[in-house]
This record gives C-alpha cells, structure tokens and sequence, in this order.
C-alpha cells in the first residue's frame, strides 16, 4: 500500500481532480495534440509563446487518469513564464528523474521540487508515460509538431 | 461482503473448481505479496499442466519438422500434428478436417481471407459489413484489403445495451453487400450478437460471412454447420492452448477458390524458377514451417476442455458473471458498459471519477490482474465517448471469492481516492 499511498499523495489527487489551466485559451499560437494508445488517454496542450520565446499561457484540455492529469496541471502552472527553452531545460530534468536516471532530492530547483510528489511513478514503470504525456505533447507543440503518441 | 447480495451457491454439477485450479500451476502465485486473482483471461488464457507437459513432451519426445521427413521423428510429428487438425474439425463440428487452416491465431485467419477472399473477389464499390463492437483484428484486415480493391467498409451500429442494432443491420445489408465479418462475442463488453439470425440475413442478401471466434470459442459449444457461417477464426491461447497458433475454418469450396497469401515451403506441389504449382487445402495456406509444438499442445488444450464440457464450463462462468454484475451493480457509483443479457464471461465497466488506469494500478497491488483500456475496440469506446473500461474477465478456473476480491479492492481503490 505505502508505494500506492506514494503514488496517490493528496496533491496528484487534487490536481487530477481540479486541473488548472483546464481551458482553450483564445490567444494560444501553438498547440498539439498529445495521445496514449495503451490507455486511449488524450490531451491537447495550448501555448501562447511570445516575440521573446516566453511561454505566456499555458493550459490543456482532454481525458485521463489521474497521474496524467496531475502531471498536465502541475506543468501548466510551473511552465507559465519560463522561455522555451527553460521549460524544456525543465522536461529533460524531469524525464530523467522520472526514468530513474536522476535524483532531485533537495534540488536547487524548486520547479523540480515540485514535481517530486510524482515521484511515486517509478515504481510502476507502466505509469512513466502518464507522468510524461503533457510535457512530450507540450515539447511538440513547441516544434510545430500537432500530434505525438507515447509509443 | 455486502449482505444485500445473497451469495450464490456453487452448482452441485460435476464441475469442481478446486481440482480445476489444481492444473494451473500459475494459479498458486502471489502477486506483490497477495495470491493471484487473474480476471483476464479474455486477453489470454493461463494453461494447464496438460497443455504445459504437452509442448515439452513434443521436444523431449518427438520433435522433428513435419510434411518433410521420411524419418521415424518426423512422420511421428506429423501424425501428431495433422492429429490437431482433426481434433479442431469435431471440436467445431467441421464437416472435413482438411478446411482447417492453421494460422498464428485469429489475427491471421482474419488477414488470411482479407487477403485471399476479400482481396481477389471483391471490387470497387462492394461493401464489407463490420460492427462496432469488433476487435481491432477484424477491423483493420478489411480496411487493408478496401484499400487495394476499393471495397468499402460500412459499420453495424449498435444499441445503447451494447447489442448489435438489427433494424440498422438490415437496412445496411443489400446487394453491394459481399461480406459480413462479425464477432461472435465482443471481447470488450462480452456481448454475444444474435448471429443465428443475421447470418441467413446476410446469406440472403447474397453475402458471405466470416465470425470472429476468438472469445466465443472459449466460453461455450461452438458448431460451424449449426451456426452457417462461411468462415470461422480462433486462437489457441485463449483456449487456454499454447501461444503462436489458431485457425481458420473455411468451406472447402471457398477455399479451394482462394488463391494462396504467402508463399514458402510447405505450400507448393512443384516449384519452378519462373512458377509453381500449389498444393490443395488446407497446406496451401500454410506457407513455411508451422508452430509445431504448439499445434501438437492445443489438442491438449482442446480435449481438457472437452473432458470438463463445455456446457458445464459456460454454467461456472455464467454463474460468476452474475454474481459479479450483482456485486459491481450493488456499489455506489459503478456503471456497467454492456448491459444487454445476450453476453458471458465478462464485464466492462466504470468507476465514477476514478479513471480506469488509476483502477488498474491499485487493483493490482491487491494482486488482482484486470485489463483497463480501450481492449483493441476503439470503435465501441467511441461509441460510448469514453477512453477506457476496467474490464475483468472470467475462465473456467475462476471463483466468487475471486470475485468477492476483485470487488474488495476496488473498494480499496475508492478509499485511495476518497
Ligand atoms: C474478439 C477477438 N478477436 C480477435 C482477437 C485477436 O486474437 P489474436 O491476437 O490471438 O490474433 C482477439 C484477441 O484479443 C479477440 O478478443
């Protein structure tokens, strides 16, 4: 149960209840649309990056499970005013964390800080991709790419 | 356990679970600590020690390539394979074995007269009928073959219940028509469609029909004559047979008309450089060298259930299904998908805002084996506009306090979201 209790804390199950950012923003110049063939999960990802490269709203919108959801809220809120090129720094930070590859324990980072509570996903590695599918579908929309699949 | 559900007793029948379970060595695992519940058999089938001695008994005892040797071993293995054959021919009531075509599984079969018989035989403008509630694997075949002959796919919508809408069937149904390929149970929902009407429905309208067997076969009698369908396809594991093997039936006539799919060894009567000749059915589909042990095994798998019956085996699951429709219906906030009562051995189902990924995962940390997802069905998850069930499926070797548990964690599961 502890790895459960790990993978379920309080702050996912909120956020995957009430996501942030949950909106189709007017003004977004960018989007793709992000999808889970194991699980059927799909999201989209809306952008409005500025002249500058600064990401100035972030938000998502679609269906799926609560590691999923939590994941896409979380980073709507912690991308919002970074550059792009910050917010990518960030994924490969997270990705690497969430692949096992990195510890962020006490790190300098408190975006990275945050994002410790999904931590619990390495021990269900069926579950990676979950934790990852907004920031894969957030990168391509960032490279002009509509669409990415976890496989 | 809920006191308002009374808790069937287990039928007097000669069907003894517990001896049962005893030929699945798998069955006495632990899964992260707690003992295995497997309600996924629908995905594929454990396999009892019969099956499992079977396939080592071929390579410590008689293993050899088949239809090629003169030697002692591979005359040996080829008696025991062609034996297969003819065990799936009375195991479905085929009036001759030799319109059993062996194939790595469903999928195959189905790709196999895509290929052969929709592929050659159809034209532009011709219609192949498929339901909504088909597996993938007898979906895409057909949009590969219309791809090539410019056939069009039309869907079978069904109902809110999950059952296949027959006014619309037959309003689809006409002289375009040339094929209706259509599962015999829907392995996302469990629902059985009333095939004994629309295959002289399809018949009628001129069409050829070819039911997907794979679930069916599994979970009661199956007759090919008694059903009239032109082609029948199954898989050896959900039979609870080895991995890697299945079939095809086919009448012989159409067969016999069908031009090969894959060329190789095995296949030919003479081979020139510029051309050859083929060989009769059913080798003439049967290109290269076959899975051979696991053809030997499935006859094991097949007289295993044959020795426990396969009407007491449909009695057993049926009796769990209801138990466990009874039990899921009596929790708060579950919704059933497929309620039509034209359906066995599995349910599919939802759990009010806890999506079925998120179900999967704690479940399992109980030890129970579920399958969350779309169940390679993605036109029935459309049609209910959702992305996903948990679906728990039930084969001969379950029990009602495997039920009992799938239901206990769930409960555990909405503690975690509560
Ligand atoms: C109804 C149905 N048809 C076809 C298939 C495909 O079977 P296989 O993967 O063994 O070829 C399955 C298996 O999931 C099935 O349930």
């Amino acid at each position: 149960m502890d790895d459960l209790r790990d993978l379920y804390q309080e702050v996912i199950l909120d956020h995957g209840k009430n996501p942030r950012n949950f909106r189709h923003p007017e003004d977004a110049n960018r989007h793709a649309e992000g999808d889970n063939p194991l699980c059927g999960d799909r999201l989209t990802v809306y952008l409005k990056v500025g002249h500058n490269g600064l990401v100035e709203d972030v938000a998502f919108e679609g269906r799926g499970c609560a590691i999923s959801m939590a994941s896409a809220s979380m980073m709507t809120e912690i991308v919002a005013g970074k550059t792009e090129e910050e917010a990518r720094a960030l994924f490969r930070r997270f990705h690497d964390f969430v692949m096992g590859k990195e510890e962020i324990e006490g790190a300098d980072d408190e975006d990275l800080e945050k994002l410790i509570v999904l931590a619990g996903v390495k021990q269900f590695p069926m579950r990676v991709k979950c934790a990852t599918l907004a920031w894969h579908t957030m990168t391509a929309a960032m490279d002009g790419e509509n669409v990415v699949t976890t496989e | 356990m809920n006191a308002a559900v009374a808790q069937p007793q287990a039928s007097n029948t000669a069907f003894d679970v517990e001896k049962v379970r005893a030929d699945f060595p798998i069955l006495s695992r632990q899964v992260h600590g707690k003992p295995l519940v497997y309600l996924d058999s629908a995905a594929s089938a454990q396999k009892p020690r019969q099956v499992i001695e079977a396939e080592t008994r071929v390579y410590e005892h008689e293993y050899a390539n088949v239809h090629r040797g003169v030697h002692y071993l591979s005359q040996a293995a080829t008696e025991k394979f062609e034996a297969t054959r003819t065990r799936i021919a009375s195991f479905i009531n085929a009036p001759d074995e030799n319109e059993v075509v062996f194939t790595r599984g469903a999928s195959e079969a189905i790709n196999l007269v895509a290929y052969s018989y929709a592929g050659h035989f159809l034209k532009e403008g011709d219609e192949i009928l498929i339901s909504e509630l088909e597996h993938h694997s007898n979906i895409v075949p057909w949009q590969l073959a219309a791809q090539r002959n410019g056939a069009v796919i039309r869907a079978i919508p069904i109902r809110e219940d999950g059952q296949i809408d027959m006014d619309a069937y037959g309003d689809l149904l006409g002289p375009k028509t040339k094929l209706v390929a259509i599962t015999a149970q829907s392995n996302a929902l469990g629902i059985i469609p009333p095939l004994e009407r629309m295959i002289p429905m399809a018949h009628d309208a001129g069409a050829k029909v070819l039911v997907d067997g794979c679930q069916a076969i599994t979970h009661r009698p199956v007759d090919v004559q008694a059903m009239g369908c032109d082609f029948f396809a199954f898989s050896g594991h959900k039979i609870y047979g080895p991995t890697g093997v299945g079939g095809l039936w086919g009448r012989a006539e159409l067969l016999e008309s069908m031009p090969p799919w894959q060329g190789g060894g095995e296949m030919i009567a003479r081979v020139g450089i510029e051309k050859s000749t083929y060989k009769g059915i059913p080798h003439r589909f049967e290109a290269g060298t076959p899975a051979i042990a696991q053809v030997i095994a499935l006859k094991e798998a097949l007289d295993y259930v044959d020795a426990l019956g396969m009407d007491a085996i449909a009695e057993h699951e049926a009796m769990l299904l209801d138990h466990a429709v009874r039990r899921l219906e009596a929790m708060d906030g579950v919704t059933i998908i497929g309620t039509s009562p034209a359906k066995a051995s599995i349910v599919s189902f939802l759990l009010d805002g806890i999506h079925p990924h998120d179900i999967g995962t704690i479940v399992d940390r109980e030890g129970v084996a579920v399958r969350v997802g779309h169940h390679c069905a993605q036109p029935v998850m459309e049609h209910y506009d959702i992305a996903a069930t948990v679906r728990a499926s039930f084969g001969l070797y379950n029990t009602l306090a495997e039920v009992d548990a799938l239901v206990a964690s769930l409960e555990k599961t909405r503690e975690i979201f509560a």
